[in-house]
């Protein structure tokens, strides 16, 4: 019985994901963002090291080798945008904005947006600007405002991890479960990433936060 | 004379502090190069990790990304229940945390990750359940074990880890947090 139901469960997965859709966190997740500086990794938000603080991570064009990651760059044309609802309602009260421009990655807000939804105007002036990190820096370049945001941007180790090529084995119906110990498809890859520390005490919440990670481009 | 001359002097004098002054202004404003910049042409869009991909249907998947929050619920839920039976087979009941199908796939098809501001981050550490997402959370894991795992975690045992537990290279315990590139 319970080894029908997980072939049952193994050819559903094989159903649905077949036909190398790949399953990973959100890399490569729908055509129009694919291979694209538009394309989402990740969303992380965690406690600081100073816990007073908050961590937004935003991870973009991830799956890169060492090799791809040495001319990799960021896009001026895209902005890579945390919106942050701070009233249980999903709708964004704050925004931190990330825009590239010449070699720096500048840090809006947070504020609160123009708009709301999907497109996004660059509001004020920048927070903090941070040089981008070179792949080859010895030590990450960071920058840090005179309200203590503190702001990252650069390649790094996609922080990510997966049996991705395993599952494939069970969604293509040539294994029933997973190894054990795994292999992490995502080890030695890179992504482009923005890491940006806020205190608390600029999120305006009561508890509460909803986060999600927007990216958009210039018309 | 002489005075007339003086206040000719005087006044260019004026004249050009005022216009350094503008100028100055001016300058203070157009300092940062994207104020005002529109970026309006939707791309990306994640809350939690996996969603777009697990249970948003290869239809779906583009209009997904531009379906903002707060109408997803409605747009989403009938839709990844239906997803979520058919990983199960038609057997889902519940999960470790006691969610109904309709439950569990109304709280995934709002994706946007859930983050407390007063006690520790975490996907699920045991303890606490979404209120952050740190680097280290094995987010994978966690999801298997609330698709597959039914209500005890014990269904599909061997679908309910992936049994990668931790990332390739050691996290940083200051900021930036993340390891460097290989």
């Amino acid at each position: 019985m319970k080894k029908t139901k997980l072939i049952i469960a193994a050819a559903s997965v094989a159903l649905l994901l077949g036909g190398g859709i790949l399953w990973a966190s959100d890399h490569a997740d729908a055509p129009n963002v694919k291979g694209k500086s538009t394309d989402i990794t990740d969303l992380y938000v965690f406690q600081g090291q100073n816990t007073d603080n908050m961590v937004f991570v935003g991870n973009v064009q991830g799956l890169m080798s060492p090799t791809t990651t040495k001319t990799a760059s960021f896009d001026e044309n895209t902005m890579i945008e945390f919106k942050i609802d701070n009233t249980g309602d999903n709708v964004e009260d704050l925004v931190i904005q990330c825009v590239y421009k010449g070699g720096k990655m500048y840090i809006y807000g947070p504020v609160k947006p123009a708009s709301t939804g999907l497109s996004s105007t660059v509001v004020g002036t920048a927070s903090v600007v941070v040089p981008v990190t070179p792949y080859t820096a010895s030590a990450p370049v960071i920058a840090t405002s005179s309200t203590g945001i503190k702001a990252f941007a650069g390649p790094r180790d996609d922080p990510f991890f997966f049996d991705l090529d395993q599952f494939h084995k069970i969604t293509g119906g040539t294994a029933t479960g997973f190894n054990s110990p795994g292999t992490d498809t995502f080890a030695g890859t890179n992504v482009m990433s923005v890491v940006v520390e806020v205190p608390k005490s600029l999120l305006n919440s009561t508890g509460k936060l909803n986060v999600w990670l927007q990216t958009k481009q210039k018309n | 004379m002489k005075k007339n001359i003086l206040y000719t002097i005087a006044g260019l004098c004026a004249m050009v502090f005022i216009f350094s002054a503008c100028h100055k202004d001016k300058r203070v404003t157009t300092t940062d190069p994207n104020t005002g910049e529109v970026f309006s042409a939707p791309g990306d869009q994640v809350g939690r990790p996996g969603i777009a991909t697990v249970f948003v249907s290869a239809a779906d998947k583009d209009n997904f990304n531009v379906t903002i929050p707060s109408v997803m619920g409605a747009a989403y839920q009938a839709k990844f229940q239906t997803q979520l039976q058919a990983y199960n087979g038609g057997l889902y009941t519940t999960n470790l945390l006691g969610l109904s199908a309709a439950a569990f796939t109304g709280v995934l098809a709002t994706d946007v990750l859930n983050v407390s501001t007063t006690g520790p981050t975490t996907y699920y550490d045991g303890t606490n359940v979404l209120t952050g997402r740190k680097l280290d959370d094995d987010v994978i894991d966690v999801s298997l074990i609330l698709i597959f795992g039914g209500p005890a975690a014990t269904s599909n045992p061997t679908l309910t880890s992936d049994h990668v537990d931790h990332n390739d290279k050691a996290f940083l315990t200051s900021f930036p947090y993340e390891a460097s590139p290989w």
